[in-house]
């Protein structure tokens, strides 16, 4: 949830265009606590939840090494608090070098990878994981999590004017076919299981609402082109777009890894 | 597990510590404009020389400019009786267009150089808003950017040719000397604290440029003979040019249109 609200709090900040508000780092106005005013308060409120998931995470990482037997699971929760480390260092990056396009969206997307690998953590911890069952695919739900993080990458050029519209638009069609795929194939074959229905089920809905997300914020951009600055109803149309999209990646990691664990299972035994 | 703890004290450093940043005391800079490193720039000729000046009309309906809403801040809200305005558009009361920056493109002799002028051009942030929303100024001429509000600003150009950069300015802290050393139209300004704030710079390698006012003229003056392309820049409009001939004590007019 902490990842996610960080991701909501990035959302904001480039939405609000806010990003080069504090122009120091790791103080803000040379100071722990700036200025609360304007765009500052959305920039500084990210890097406070910032430190809280990387506290967060590391916590995880240390729990898990100590108690979680399995060194695949131990492995994922380093990978998720060296991604954290590493979109804490980018943010850094993108102040000190003011804002690179490459950087901003090399963040944006690091972003989408730090949830879905916290994600990936949940449900590997989860009870469900572990059930038997018959196998399935489990290529194609992780071909859907390729889609949709290769999606993100085009979404984030787009935001920060490094690409044309058009590309996403492809992406989303393309992303949207494999989603459907991954996710009808695992309700045709496990319709009666609901660790695996569930992730399905809502990714499908999340894709769907993505789509509807991605039209309403292409229009609120379109009504506010002539608007001195940035507009409420675009502002939280695109966060929504962001939110809605790391939803559906995670949604993507879980039902991935939940038909790979099932996979595992019935293969080998082991998860 | 020794590698564990230097891990997690990484993290902290990263995302927390404080090293690094802070505010920098503020000196003039000096000019580093090739026009000024070998002494023998030349300056514009006033008496001799020929002067263009004209108009810029705007055709078609005049824009109605969008309110800038500033509740969010109360130090810039409460700065205005009214609520301000965009000044992306503004269609003077005659029918022109304020604040198109106009520049000699091309046609000044290729060796040449110019005085980069000794006075910084101003720039404040007053009430939230730049003032003036458009300058000119030489590649290498200082600006001079005033902070006359009572509360923080940053001043973020972004620039395409030259170096990008972002400064913060609290309120009561001594102005900002900066310049461009590279000529480039425009180089747009803003603020991430107060995002409607906007500005233009046109940063050229000669004098001869100006930004239309209240009246949409301009005047460019002390040209050598020759024949000129003149553009004119406008943030929403873009670019138009002419071309135009001109001898020595000539003064000739040059009007350009802009469609709305």
């Amino acid at each position: 949830m902490c990842t996610l609200a960080l991701v909501t709090a990035g959302g904001l900040v480039t939405g609000n265009d806010a990003a080069l508000s504090v122009p120091d780092w790791p103080l803000s106005w040379g100071r722990l606590v700036p200025p609360l005013e304007g765009g500052i308060r959305y920039e500084f409120a990210h890097r406070v939840l910032a430190a809280t998931v990387a506290a967060l995470t590391a916590l995880l990482a240390f729990r898990m090494q100590a108690r979680e037997p399995n060194p695949w699971l131990r492995k994922l929760a380093w990978a998720a608090f060296a991604a954290v480390l590493a979109q804490a260092a980018l943010g850094g990056a993108m102040v000190k070098l003011v804002d690179p396009k490459s950087l901003a969206i090399a963040h944006a997307c690091l972003a989408q990878l730090c949830f879905g690998l916290t994600v990936a953590v949940a449900v590997g911890l989860g009870p469900a994981a572990a059930e038997a069952g018959g196998a399935g695919n489990s290529a194609i739900p992780a071909i859907a999590v390729a889609a949709i993080f290769a999606q993100t990458i085009l979404g984030a050029a787009v935001r920060h004017h490094a690409l044309g519209l058009a590309p996403h638009i492809v992406g989303a069609a393309l992303a949207a076919a494999l989603v459907m795929w991954a996710s009808l194939g695992v309700l045709i074959r496990h319709m009666d299981e609901a660790s695996l229905r569930r992730p399905a089920m809502l990714l499908l809905m999340l894709t769907a609402a993505q789509i509807f997300m991605g039209l309403a914020a292409y229009t609120a951009r379109s009504l506010a082109v002539d608007d001195p600055q940035p507009m409420p109803l675009t502002v939280w149309t695109t966060l929504a777009h962001v939110v809605v999209g790391a939803l559906a990646f995670g949604a993507a990691v879980a039902l991935a890894m939940r038909v790979r664990g099932r996979h595992k299972c019935t293969v080998d035994g082991t998860l | 597990m020794k590698k564990i703890w230097i891990g997690v004290g990484l993290a902290f450093a990263l995302t927390l510590a404080g090293c690094g940043g802070g505010e920098k005391t503020e000196a003039p800079k000096t000019e580093t404009g090739a026009a000024t490193a070998g002494g023998a720039a030349a300056v514009p000729d006033e008496v001799n020389g020929a002067t263009i000046t004209g108009k810029v009309t705007f055709d078609g309906t005049k824009p109605t400019p969008k309110t800038i809403d500033m509740s969010a801040v109360p130090a810039c809200m409460n700065a205005h009786k009214t609520p301000q305005k965009s000044e992306e558009t503004i269609v003077n009361d005659n029918g022109t267009l304020k604040y198109v920056f106009v520049w000699v493109k091309s046609g000044l002799p290729a060796d040449k150089t110019w005085q980069v002028p000794t006075t910084p051009v101003a720039i404040t942030q007053t009430g939230c808003m730049y003032s003036p929303h458009v300058i000119g100024a030489m590649a290498g001429q200082n600006l001079d950017i005033k902070n006359a509000d009572p509360t923080n600003h940053n001043i973020h150009p972004l620039p395409q040719v030259n170096a990008e950069w972002n400064e913060s300015q609290p309120p009561g802290s001594p102005d900002k000397m900066q310049s461009f050393p590279r000529q480039e139209v425009l180089i747009p300004v803003k603020c991430n604290i107060h995002p409607w704030m906007r500005a233009y710079i046109g940063v050229v390698n000669h004098p001869f440029f100006a930004v239309t006012g209240d009246d949409g003229t301009y005047s460019i003056k002390g040209l050598p003979p020759g024949t000129y392309t003149i553009e004119i820049v406008h943030e929403k409009y873009g670019t138009t040019d002419q071309d135009i001939t001109v001898g020595a004590k000539d003064s000739k007019t040059l009007d350009f249109t802009v469609k709305g």
